[in-house]
């Protein structure tokens, strides 16, 4: 097995709320949302009305730019509702589930006797090519473009992520039929990312990858980081991720013809009176999931994704297109008095001014509060301990806040994605707003560069 | 707290803009958020923030620049009770005392003529009062000399923080350090109150015994005759600059920044680094100059070079931010300070001026690491290609 790179820069964030590893009773899901707004750059087109029954796997919208992207129906039954927003901006396309879960009919076929091109098309018309990212930009791959290689990383390490090793136990060979599909679409390789302790999962079997371990703190898991350390992009190269749960559709689809977009879900959080896992679809309602599973409705906030990356949604709202975690956590939206000069004993803190660091606690509930004022960048030294790449995180902020496309270029932005600086905006002493930074030079690059 | 918080809350409606008291928007602004940390949530991005903030990081620091404060207090009542022989006849508290009511107006003068420029600004822009000034505000009064007139102060302490911070934009956005240039100001408009030997010790109007001189150590030395007494000079009882004789105070201030890891230990580091190198290579070729023969070690218990290393040239904001890059300025200022010390005799202080060198070209020393990451990049690039 190759060697382990080890991490060093990095921070886990230690929250109360971890799931516990079962699987608790699955909860009817009486409505699923295809949200366009999950993907960057995406101007979806409407292929259904109101009132129009689908099947799991028929196509809902695609998108303008990509038009032979399809989105798909993650379940079977009737389109409810199509919801939107300022400028008729489609926000969420709503279907209500039969519950019979009845998929479009594919061909049937082992991806290893079939061309680049006929898998392509079958992740194309089946929806599953909406789960390939592309980086650059962390937008829709291409399906005109080959990738350099095609990344996988297989363990999360955010704040209360869900165990891959747990979720995905015992598909050893859906995932395999999944890579050997994907395989198929890459000049190079398929690179999986997995912990030195996955050595025995369900990952380190796999045939037809490179296997890399990582070990560090989060964002060790980022598929950015990754990527940066095995084979880092330069301008004009392209490569493609995807997730694990992408993996297991695809390998699905070419397994039994048919689509199932149905997966385990981690309910994390302070606020979640018994964390767990559940099995639901991509898409899915949040009301019936978080029915009575929270402390207190009303003062604490749903994120769809982890804390650092996720988005916050009302409590009937969807989970998100990629999300494989819902975490609740209290709102604080309160005043503190003189809290900044709180000796701070019970305080968390990656930093060393609070009392806290000499008490460490095993796990802490924290809050969506600010704790302070947003500042000009005075601090320094602050982001390059979260960033385990070769880049000067604040250089890089200060090129896209100047909108200078060349000094961007030239200090990486191609290398990054939000998620990467997410700590980076935990930690930061002047409150930046560094993700949406971050995507505002993405977006820019998008539309100058394409 | 509830009463309070509730009387700033009820007041906010009458400073919001086209409110009758909106003048003073700012200045309860400033006021409401030092008593609460403000209930506003994350609205985009991460969903979960530190604790710490602006507030807290320039609070540590202040915290860490109060033993200095108060060895500065002490020393001023010990050098006035000295100078005028009563030493043996005055108790601890009674010397404490007497620096204590010299030291509190400098600043007093320092924090009001700063802040109230701060408030006027924030009003003027619609921002929020930075907390930029609460630090630089300590800073100038213990970087003064005891008998420095008090308009003096006020008005350094306003052209600095006018034309070096606010002309810039504020907190975070200043080329130098705006503590060094209030000194650097009165240094070059008023040199006669800025150095010689009787700028040092309060007399409060009292005759001085004979045979005092009341010379700096460094000025002693400056002068081809080094006289140091080593215990007093690390303790802090020689004359100079308020809060910059005692070493051993200013020690503690550079452990509470280190553990905090609010300062930077590669500047502190490096700057002592290049001071050593500087005075071992002076002394190398001292010959009979009794100044260069000086060791290194004497040259940081003296003068302002602990103080200097320690609060001054860590400023985040004024010093390099590329983490190699602190290596280099921190050295350089050793170099420099030590350097300006002995081989110029015209300033007898170098740390100040050595440290604002190194401001104005700490964003030449990160341009050069920033594009030595951009090459590297590059190259990468073309490897690959």
């Amino acid at each position: 097995m190759s060697k382990v790179i080890n991490l060093k820069r990095g921070f886990n964030i230690r929250l109360k709320g971890e799931a516990e590893k079962n699987l608790g009773t699955s909860t009817d899901t009486d409505k699923v949302a295809l949200k366009p707004t999950d993907f960057p750059g995406l101007v979806p087109k409407l292929l259904v009305k109101a009132g129009q029954v689908v099947k799991a796997g028929e196509p809902i919208f695609f998108d303008k730019y990509n038009s032979e992207v399809f989105f798909t129906a993650p379940t079977s039954g009737e389109v409810l509702e199509i919801n939107r927003g300022e400028r008729r901006k489609v926000l969420e396309v709503i279907i209500k589930a039969d519950g019979k879960n009845e998929s479009v009919s594919f061909p049937k076929s082992d991806p290893k006797n079939l061309s680049a091109e006929e898998i392509k098309e079958q992740l194309l018309k089946s929806g599953l090519w909406s789960f390939i990212k592309q980086r650059p930009y962390g937008s829709l791959a291409k399906p005109s473009q080959t990738p350099k290689h095609i990344f996988v990383s297989c363990f999360d390490s955010a704040p209360l992520a869900p165990d891959y090793e747990f979720v995905f136990n015992g598909q050893t060979a859906l995932l395999q039929t999944g890579v050997n599909a994907l395989a198929k679409l890459t000049g190079g390789k398929v690179h999986l990312g997995i912990r030195p302790e996955q050595t025995n999962g369900v990952f380190s079997g796999l045939k037809n990858v490179e296997i890399n371990q990582f070990s560090g703190a989060h964002p060790a898991g980022n598929v950015g980081i990754q990527i940066h350390q095995i084979s880092p992009i330069n301008k004009g190269e392209v490569v493609w991720t995807i997730t694990p749960q992408g993996l297991i559709y695809i390998g699905k689809l070419f397994e039994t013809g048919k689509v199932d977009f149905t997966k385990i879900v981690a309910l994390t959080g302070s606020e979640v009176k018994s964390p767990k896992y559940i099995k639901t679809y991509h898409g899915a309602n949040l009301e019936n999931i978080l029915k009575g599973a929270t402390q207190k409705a009303g003062s604490e906030r749903i994120i769809s994704g982890n804390v650092l990356t996720g988005t916050k949604v009302p409590a009937d709202n969807y989970l998100g297109f990629f999300d494989s975690q819902i975490t609740v956590i209290p709102e604080g939206d309160e005043y503190e008095f003189m809290g900044w000069a709180d000796p701070g004993f019970n305080k968390f803190s990656p930093g060393s001014t609070f009392f806290g660091k000499l008490f460490p606690k095993k796990a802490y509930t924290l809050n969506a509060n600010l704790h302070g004022g947003e500042r000009a960048f005075v601090l320094s030294g602050q982001y390059e301990k979260y960033v385990p790449m070769d880049i000067l995180p604040v250089y890089l902020l200060k090129a896209i806040l100047a909108n200078d496309i060349d000094k961007m270029e030239q200090l990486g932005i191609y290398e990054i994605i939000e998620e990467d600086l997410a700590l980076c905006e935990y930690a930061c002493t002047s409150k930046v707003k560094v993700q949406e930074i971050v995507r505002q030079g993405l977006d820019l690059m998008m539309k100058e560069l394409g | 707290m509830k009463f309070i918080q509730k009387f700033f809350e009820d007041t906010k409606p009458y400073v919001q803009k086209g409110a009758k008291y909106h003048w003073l928007h700012s200045v309860h602004d400033g006021m409401f958020t030092l008593f609460f940390v403000q209930k506003n949530t994350s609205k985009s991005g991460s969903h979960i923030h530190d604790y710490i903030d602006l507030k807290r990081t320039m609070g540590i620091v202040v915290l860490a620049l109060i033993p200095a404060l108060l060895m500065g207090m002490y020393n001023t009542g010990y050098q006035h009770f000295a100078a005028i022989g009563e030493l043996a006849n005055t108790n601890f508290w009674e010397v404490f005392f007497y620096g204590f009511l010299r030291v509190v107006p400098f600043i007093l003068v320092s924090y009001i003529v700063g802040l109230g420029i701060e408030f006027v600004f924030a009003q003027m822009r619609g921002h929020e009062i930075q907390e930029g000034f609460l630090v630089s505000g300590m800073l100038i009064p213990l970087i003064m000399p005891i008998n420095t007139p008090l308009w003096m102060v006020a008005i350094s302490t306003a052209f600095a923080v006018v034309f070096v911070k606010e002309v810039f934009g504020g907190t975070g956005m200043n080329i130098w350090n705006p503590a060094l240039v209030a000194r650097a100001f009165l240094f070059f408009a008023y040199p006669s109150q800025m150095s010689g030997d009787s700028v040092w010790v309060s007399l409060g109007g009292q005759k001085a015994i004979d045979g005092f001189s009341g010379a700096t150590p460094m000025a002693q030395a400056a002068a081809g005759h080094p006289n140091i007494d080593i215990w007093n000079s690390f303790i802090g009882l020689i004359p100079g600059s308020i809060g910059e004789t005692s070493t051993l105070a200013i020690l503690i201030g550079a452990v509470i920044l280190i553990m905090t890891g609010i300062g930077s230990w590669k500047i502190i580091f490096s700057t002592f680094a290049g001071g050593a190198v500087m005075g071992l290579i002076l002394t190398a070729f001292a010959g009979n100059n009794a100044y260069m023969a000086l060791p290194f070690w004497e040259h940081f218990i003296i003068g302002g070079f602990a103080f200097g290393a320690v609060f001054m040239a860590t400023d985040p904001v004024s010093g390099t931010q590329t983490e190699r890059g602190k290596w280099i300025y921190g050295f350089l200022i050793g170099i420099l300070a030590i350097l300006i010390r002995v081989v110029n005799p015209a300033y007898p202080e170098g740390m100040m001026l050595a440290i604002l060198l190194m401001n104005t070209f700490a964003p030449l020393i990160d341009h050069y690491i920033v594009e030595g990451s951009i090459k590297k990049r590059l190259k990468r690039a073309k490897v690959n290609a």
